[in-house]
């Protein structure tokens, strides 16, 4: 499986999204579905997939699938979205 | 307002002039901007407070209106979120109006501010309440918000109490025993964490031995005034049924969410860089002495989106002194007494439901 997948996988079942609908268009507070219960487990999957743990900073700024990439990238150099 | 720089002043480093000198300027352009976008704002000058900002004074405005007006200094169609106060319908809520920038900058200032207090790494999180009280994401009570904001600082969230406000034993010794010899985060609301907590690990007498824990609370007594303890009491109760915790009481409201007002070691609250109180007589809300009771008014930097900037709130405080707690930190400290008699019981985080 791809980084890419892994990514959207977890972000679809966080957010209970069709994985369709999962790419870089997808921002925090602009779908309903990702309002800020949704975020904490959204993050909370992220970092058991990824295996990382993310700073406060990280999580406030983790405001859209893009950025989700770029910051995952911070912490494990070797993934590829 | 330059944001981009007020984020980085030091949390409690400054003294009064320096404050002063970046707080006051910053304050009042702050007004003026309300004065500008806000029709409501700028209705309650004009009529109550003339030439009170040509004269470069902020006036307070009461926390209630917030109650009764959906005021804000921005368009409909930039409108982000509307927090409110409570999600019990017996009493009127605050009805606060964000766009993203203002909700954005909320959250980075309460980070900041809890990092003092926490450290900037994230802390396994034990949560005095129970988990479906943040279930219903459409309706949650101020209670839920409260802990969603709070979860941030924390991993591993674990909730202590079953819906029924039971003690859940089995989490709360699993979750000691998972984290043991790490340092963790206890946060709930004053009077449940009282009630459901301590009471109740006490007549079970029951007391977990804890390496390192900061615990975090906040809220008050609410409806359960007559069951309050004082501050010194609820300690050394708590620390009866948990070792080795620092606890600190936090005072802060939905209406300036962000700037909250952590106790410290030695027992006040502190204002941080970008909030200020001040305390005001009951009889003719001229500013009040140090060491006397009075209505404590908030001012803080960040409402742009809603004229909150400066507020008369309607709870009792004591200004205890300023930039010489004994603590090291600079600004004011003060403490909170309670609630304005005449003042509805607040709903704010105080629904059990």
């Amino acid at each position: 499986m791809t980084d890419q997948i892994r990514l959207k996988n977890v972000f679809s079942t966080a957010l209970e999204l069709p994985i369709n609908e999962v790419d870089d268009e997808l921002k925090y507070n602009a779908d309903p579905r990702w309002d800020s219960t949704a975020h904490m487990i959204l993050i909370a999957q992220l970092e058991s997939e990824f295996d990382v743990m993310l700073d406060i900073d990280d999580i406030i700024d983790m405001s859209s699938f893009h950025q989700a990439k770029i910051i995952l990238q911070k912490y494990n150099s070797d993934l590829s979205f | 307002m330059n944001w981009q720089n007020l984020l980085t002043l030091p949390v409690y480093d400054l003294a009064r002039n320096e404050k002063q000198s970046i707080f006051s300027p910053a304050l009042l352009t702050l007004a003026k901007h309300h004065y500008q976008h806000s029709d409501d704002y700028r209705a309650i000058i004009d009529s109550v407070y003339p030439d009170f900002l040509q004269r470069g004074e902020v006036p307070a405005l009461a926390v209630r209106l917030f109650k009764h007006h959906l005021l804000k200094s921005i368009t409909e169609q930039e409108i982000f979120r509307i927090t409110t106060s409570s999600g019990t319908t017996s009493q009127q809520v605050s009805q606060i109006v964000l766009d993203k920038e203002n909700a954005m900058r909320q959250q980075k200032v309460l980070a900041t501010i809890m990092k003092q207090w926490l450290g900037s790494k994230r802390l396994p999180m034990l949560i005095i309440d129970h988990p479906n009280v943040i279930k219903d994401k459409f309706s949650y009570s101020a209670r839920g918000v409260g802990i969603q904001g709070m979860s941030l600082f924390g991993f591993d969230h674990t909730y202590a109490l079953n819906e029924d406000m039971s003690i859940n034993l089995d989490a709360v010794s699993q979750f000691f025993d998972k984290h043991k010899r790490k340092k963790i985060l206890i946060f709930g609301f004053t009077f449940i964490i009282w009630q459901y907590f301590i009471q109740q690990l006490n007549e079970l007498n029951i007391h977990f031995d804890v390496d390192e824990a900061v615990l975090l609370h906040s809220g008050g007594w609410k409806k359960l005034q007559d069951k309050a303890v004082s501050n010194k009491e609820f300690k050394s109760e708590l620390n009866h049924v948990l070792s080795n915790t620092k606890i600190h009481n936090f005072y802060g409201m939905v209406e300036q969410t962000g700037t909250v007002y952590v106790e410290c070691e030695a027992g006040y609250l502190h204002c941080p860089i970008w909030s200020d109180i001040s305390i005001r007589k009951k009889s003719d809300l001229t500013e009040e002495k140090s060491g006397i009771e009075g209505i404590i008014q908030v001012n803080s930097l960040l409402p742009s989106s809603y004229p909150g900037h400066s507020l008369l709130t309607e709870d009792l405080g004591v200004l205890l002194g300023e930039d010489n707690c004994t603590c090291g930190r600079k600004g004011k400290y003060f403490q909170v007494n309670g609630r304005l008699a005449k003042a509805e019981v607040r709903g704010c985080s105080d629904t059990q439901s």
